[in-house]
């Protein structure tokens, strides 16, 4: 068990943070800092494919498809340093994180050559076809229908949350393609252009103003027989397995997102006195606490090589660190008071700590919400018995 | 970096926990509760067997006085498991005082106390006191809550940066042991009337070295015992049939132990920063200790709670073991610092003294 770096992992630390400085400091100094998921996009697709010129967009894939084979230190390095110099949040972070190691998991060759090099190129953007109306936290409920017409897929159904859908070139997209089938059984896993007559995407207004996500409508969409991942039917075990890479190394770069809307927080409680309150300061000294540890605890989840194993670490995650950010949002309005009230402009737009307020409720519901956060926690993790369904 | 186990840790893990297994039963450890005298909440026979049989005692001690000379990670393996079966051992007092000899004390010091400490020959306490004055090389005052004061041989009594061995044995020494809460780690009152004792040399390395062994100590026995109050919940919530069914398939009752497993994931890796911070000299040392400290006894405390509840009437009863992991968790909150001390540390290391 070792925390510090070695000397070989404190090189590539200069060199990615000597890199990333000089970017961000340089040619892309405009879009350094931003947090939000939807301003500039064009510039931050830009940097994007900048990050690929350079090698440095999915260091973590193999070098055959655009990669460096990163260890997990150096991984790790690259995610602390990325967020230490400002670089603004990753447009494809759905394409590099969850379609990407999704393709290479369950991908043919021919597959991986067709869409994992416009993945690390920055030059296709992905979003996530899952949730539906009837089929939130009921994943496996979906009842949008894929049936085969001759060499293509022709698709029926709505989509909903599917977050920046409108920016998107490409979809996967959970389907049901036997007719009559229930449940994980009959679910096939396609990969579908987003630009097409069939598919209509209408973003959703959120709560804070912001509209990340969107209603996503397929009226005989289409897409070639063999565009998608495992085999017809069998579609559940990717779909599942594609989840199990939303904790992976791209959880560290989102906690230096944390760590900068607490440095924040922190900052407005000592300029308004709020530091010296001692309620506050029992506050802020547990929200430190919890954002060390779930730093650690996702280090340890990473470091796990025993994948057979039950892993409480990765297990706990999610609703963890969802906990934590709605926790903050509401130590920064208490911080803040009334002053938090107040929008500094004309528009409903919000600075960075009231905006925490509000889409921090959306953390414990999006990704599994809390209770069946719980629910797996204890069916998986202590083996208790499932929840009883009902009948359909 | 790799925050996992090498093979050599996974086997000490693996050993000591068959040894609390084998020798820390409900049985002994009752026996223990109800001792007297030297023998009150130690069992004698299993501190031989840790301390004699596998070496344990001197596990963070260094190798050149007979320990093991291993780190903090491998004693917190060992607090840990010992926490989990509720050892009646005086782990803590050997770890802060042989970790504070090695740290700050005089050569005379480490030559007369390390190898028998090590060898588990001798047992020693460690407790901080105020107003205690140093005539002369002879200590006076006194020395409240002190654990497992009742059968120690030495004594560590710290005040600010300055830190005293005294020898029980000394005539000016009067040791009360008292009935406690957490009949596994009683408490002593020590009174001394100019009672022998030698200042550690540098006073404060030495007591810098024993709080983190005691903070680590605490943290992992508390991780040990909030891990085995969830894990007997879960056997007895999936045996337990109410209502035709066990009562682990109620969402109210899985979501409450799934709320315990969340808190002890977070706790053990509270526990292992602090120990790789101490053993690697890292800067996160001080933050991560009160981190640890704080975080793993207010786990343990909920779990122990939540045992009790979740047991229902049976978790109330002496006979039941929930009360002896709901009281030593209570203790485990209250020493060497409760939870809003250990967390203004924190906002001291964040923001400095408030104005």
């Amino acid at each position: 068990m070792k925390l510090g770096f070695s000397p070989a992992e404190e090189a590539f630390r200069a060199e990615c943070a000597g890199w990333l400085q000089a970017q961000m400091a340089g040619p892309f100094a405009d879009i350094r800092g931003i947090h939000s998921l939807c301003e500039s996009i064009p510039r931050r697709k830009e940097w994007e494919q900048q990050l690929a010129a350079h090698r440095w967009s999915c260091i973590g894939w193999p070098a055959q498809w655009g990669g460096r084979d990163a260890t997990l230190a150096e991984q790790v390095i690259f995610a602390e340093e990325y967020a230490r110099a400002g670089a603004p949040n990753r447009v494809n972070h759905i394409g590099i994180e969850l379609a990407g190691p999704t393709i290479l998991t369950f991908g043919t060759e021919a597959q991986k050559a067709q869409y994992l090099p416009a993945i690390a190129a920055g030059t296709t953007i992905w979003c996530q076809g899952y949730s539906e109306p009837g089929a939130g936290s009921d994943l496996a409920n979906v009842k949008t229908r894929a049936a085969l017409d001759g060499d293509h897929w022709v698709v029926n159904g709505q989509k909903v949350w599917t977050s920046l859908a409108h920016y998107s070139d490409k979809i996967f997209v959970v389907t049901r393609s036997v007719e009559g089938s229930k449940g994980p059984k009959g679910i096939t896993f396609l990969l579908m252009d987003l630009d097409q007559p069939g598919i209509e995407v209408r973003p959703i207004s959120q709560m804070n103003g912001e509209a990340e996500f969107n209603e996503t409508f397929f009226t005989d969409a289409r897409c070639p027989a063999d565009a998608l991942l495992g085999a017809p039917g069998e579609g559940w075990k990717v779909a599942m397995g594609l989840l199990a890479f939303e904790r992976g190394v791209s959880t560290l770069g989102q906690q230096m997102q944390f760590r900068n809307e607490f440095d924040v927080l922190v900052a407005a409680a000592r300029a308004n006195g709020k530091a010296a309150d001692p309620v506050i300061r029992q506050r802020l000294a547990k929200a430190e606490i919890g954002l060390r540890l779930m730093r650690y605890g996702a280090l340890r989840m990473l470091s796990q090589t025993d994948h057979s194993a039950i892993d409480g670490a990765a297990l706990t995650y999610k609703i963890q660190w969802a906990t934590w950010r709605r926790g903050l949002g509401e130590l920064a309005m208490d911080v803040l008071g009334q002053a938090a009230e107040i929008a500094p402009g004309d528009d409903y737009a919000w600075p960075l700590l009231p905006n925490m307020y509000l889409s921090s409720r959306a953390d414990t519901i999006y990704g599994g919400t809390n209770q069946i956060q719980r629910n797996l926690i204890a069916e998986r993790g202590l083996g208790l018995p499932r929840e009883p369904r009902g009948s359909q | 970096m790799e925050f996992a186990f090498t093979d050599e840790q996974a086997m000490i893990a693996d050993t000591v926990r068959g040894l609390f297994a084998e020798h820390a039963t409900r049985a002994r450890t009752r026996a223990a509760m109800a001792g007297s005298g030297a023998d009150a909440g130690i069992d004698r026979a299993l501190w031989a067997a840790f301390a004699g049989e596998l070496g344990l005692a001197g596990i963070c001690l260094p190798e050149a006085c007979g320990g093991a000379g291993l780190g903090m990670v491998e004693f917190a393996q060992v607090a840990e498991a010992a926490g989990a079966h509720l050892a009646a051992i005086p782990l803590l007092g050997v770890a802060m005082v042989g970790r504070a000899l090695a740290a700050g004390g005089s050569d005379a010091q480490r030559a007369q106390w390390l190898a028998p400490l090590a060898a588990g020959q001798i047992l020693a306490a460690a407790a901080r006191a105020e107003g205690l004055s140093d005539s002369a090389g002879r200590l006076t005052g006194t020395v409240q809550f002190v654990p497992h004061g009742g059968a120690a041989d030495l004594l560590l009594a710290w005040s600010g940066d300055q830190g005293w061995l005294i020898d029980l044995q000394d005539a000016g020494v009067c040791v009360t042991p008292h009935v406690t809460m957490d009949q596994t780690r009683p408490l002593a009152t020590i009174t001394l009337t100019h009672a022998a004792a030698t200042p550690l040399a540098d006073g404060k390395a030495g007591i810098s070295a024993a709080l983190a062994a005691g903070w680590i100590c605490l943290s992992a026995e508390a991780l040990g015992g909030a891990q085995a109050a969830l894990d007997q919940t879960v056997a007895y919530s999936r045996d337990r049939v109410q209502f035709g069914r066990a009562i682990g398939s109620f969402q109210a009752y899985k979501h409450r132990l799934a709320d315990m497993m969340i808190e002890i994931e977070q706790a053990r890796s509270a526990v292992y920063w602090a120990a790789c911070a101490i053993d690697e000299g890292s800067d996160e040392a001080p933050l991560a200790l009160h981190a640890a400290k704080s975080f793993c006894a207010d786990t343990f405390h909920m779990c122990a709670g939540n045992m009790i509840q979740l047991h229902g009437g049976i978790g109330f009863t002496w006979d039941h073991d929930a009360h002896l992991y709901f009281k030593r968790a209570r203790a485990i909150v209250s020493m060497l610092g409760d939870g809003q001390w250990h967390r203004e540390q924190i906002a001291r290391l964040m923001m400095g003294a408030a104005a």
